[in-house]
């Protein structure tokens, strides 16, 4: 396994688009920095564009990788090598990658910034950790859409589509219910509904760590008084975790049923 | 070497295998011919391990081979048309196969034979379809291992490329391999294949020699033989 994703992930590494991503990020941080003049006002920013973008740049990366990789996977499975590890060496090797660019591509303005000195530090490292989290969720779930579609052309506009409802409608709809269910008692529901959606329960995780209610939103106050701010972040945190468990176990399973 | 039973493959409506019974023991070149369509390349995906069977059993040196995966090492498999990753050069490729079988590896000698030596920097998305087989047949014959399974291996080279490959599967046969080769070159199966091995509609419709074949349906040459046989088995 760590053979196929140390040739996925040098893949990559030679691909200009890890560049441009990281450039991206790298522009994002100086830019957020320059514009707020404070490593915490910056962090919170970089919240809204954390939880929107790096699903979208995953779920793109991972759609593209695994369509253009198809080649190189039907090589490998002809070769003595376990087919659970072909796919979890390349979805590891698009992971990472992405996951190196993101870190580095905030980290390096921040910590020019006194990031090091300052009290964000936490703050920021849980950004960090939440982003790598959505990248690893967002691409495995395109690789699951990859999987379970050999026509390109359907399989990205399926992925967009789910980021899209997953980013977008997905919070419309859900405040749809709760307005129209307001007379009910909906604490249990609203809990079901954040954690249901990776973006989300992400969003809320920083929040509660930020510890700024004003911008925590209903699901979020929820969240707080149901379980308390540390107990709060560490379930959100384990259910991230599942986040990713599952679409990986489902990528494994569907790629071992698979005609090449 | 390779026992297939009852090996039935759909893909959704469609029904590609029916029942395939097989059994190679011993070395020698086998031809798999049949039209388009008659399930030779999904018959020997099913034996990599790339196809799941939708029903029945392979068995590669006596050992099942559903969900298993180190029986490979002793398969040396040449995919049908170059499907290469394009962005890497070569070697690259070379190293990287060697890296990832474990296995050693006598590639230099066949670079020379292939002539391939001046391509060895260049990516493979640059070559041409011709030299794209003939890295194809390096990747291929450069481990020594018992089985060789080969899809449409002619395509694209050129006439000399063709004598060297001749040469090279008949001298893997006097070392005793058991190589599988589908194609639609009757003269090449004629110049090369010790058994016969005709697909029809996911059902395998003749086993046996050539002359076997030339027999059964009276005919001077393969190719009229197997016309012959395509008709009389669509027939019935």
């Amino acid at each position: 396994m760590f053979k196929i994703l140390k040739y996925s992930f040098y893949d990559l590494m030679r691909s200009k688009w890890s560049y441009f991503y990281f450039l991206f990020y790298l522009l994002l941080g100086f830019l957020l920095l320059f514009l707020n003049n404070d490593v915490s006002k910056g962090i919170i920013t970089l919240l809204n564009i954390v939880v929107v973008l790096v699903p979208l740049i995953g779920t793109i990366f991972g759609i593209m990788y695994f369509y253009n990789a198809r080649e190189f996977t039907t090589l490998l499975l002809a070769q003595p090598i376990k087919r659970s590890h072909i796919f979890l060496g390349q979805f590891l090797g698009v992971g990472g990658s992405l996951t190196l660019c993101l870190v580095l591509g905030l980290g390096i303005p921040f910590v020019l910034y006194g990031l090091l000195r300052s009290g964000a530090i936490w703050d920021f490292s849980l950004l960090l950790v939440v982003g790598a989290c959505l990248t690893l969720i967002f691409t495995a779930l395109a690789f699951n859409v990859a999987l379970g579609n050999t026509n390109r052309i359907k399989g990205f506009g399926y992925a967009v589509l789910l980021w899209l409802f997953l980013a977008i409608v997905y919070d419309g709809l859900f405040l749809l219910s709760l307005l129209i269910f307001e007379e009910y008692p909906l604490d249990t529901y609203a809990l079901i509904g954040s954690m249901a959606n990776p973006i989300d329960l992400s969003r809320i995780l920083i929040l509660l760590k930020l510890d700024i209610s004003v911008l925590l939103g209903y699901t979020g106050a929820v969240f707080k008084s149901f379980f308390g701010t540390s107990k709060g972040l560490i379930i959100a945190l384990i259910i991230l975790v599942l986040w990713i468990v599952i679409p990986v176990r489902l990528m494994v399973w569907q790629g071992n049923k698979k005609d090449f | 070497m390779i026992q297939i039973s009852n090996l039935h493959k759909s893909f959704k409506k469609n029904h590609v295998l029916k029942g395939i019974d097989l059994d190679i023991d011993k070395g020698g070149i086998y031809a798999i011919l049949g039209p388009n369509g008659s399930g030779k390349t999904t018959m020997i995906k099913s034996i990599l391990g790339m196809i799941v069977p939708s029903e029945g059993q392979l068995k590669v040196d006596g050992e099942d081979i559903a969900k298993k995966f180190a029986y490979r090492q002793k398969l040396n498999y040449l995919p049908q048309i170059a499907d290469f990753p394009g962005n890497i050069k070569v070697s690259e490729l070379i190293r990287m196969i060697i890296d990832l079988r474990e296995q050693t590896a006598d590639h230099e000698p066949l670079l020379d034979t292939f002539g391939l030596r001046l391509y060895l920097d260049q990516k493979l998305s640059t070559l041409s379809g011709g030299s794209a087989q003939k890295v194809n047949l390096v990747l291929t014959f450069m481990f020594d291992n018992p089985i060789y399974i080969l899809d449409e291996p002619t395509t694209g080279l050129d006439p000399n490329a063709l004598i060297r490959f001749k040469e090279l599967l008949k001298r893997e046969r006097d070392k005793g391999k058991t190589i599988l080769i589908t194609t639609h070159i009757m003269s090449f199966v004629e110049e090369v294949a010790d058994e016969i091995i005709y697909l029809l509609e996911g059902r395998i419709g003749f086993k046996g020699s050539l002359d076997a074949l030339l027999e059964l349906h009276k005919a001077e040459d393969i190719e009229h033989a197997i016309a012959q046989m395509a008709k009389t088995m669509v027939d019935v």
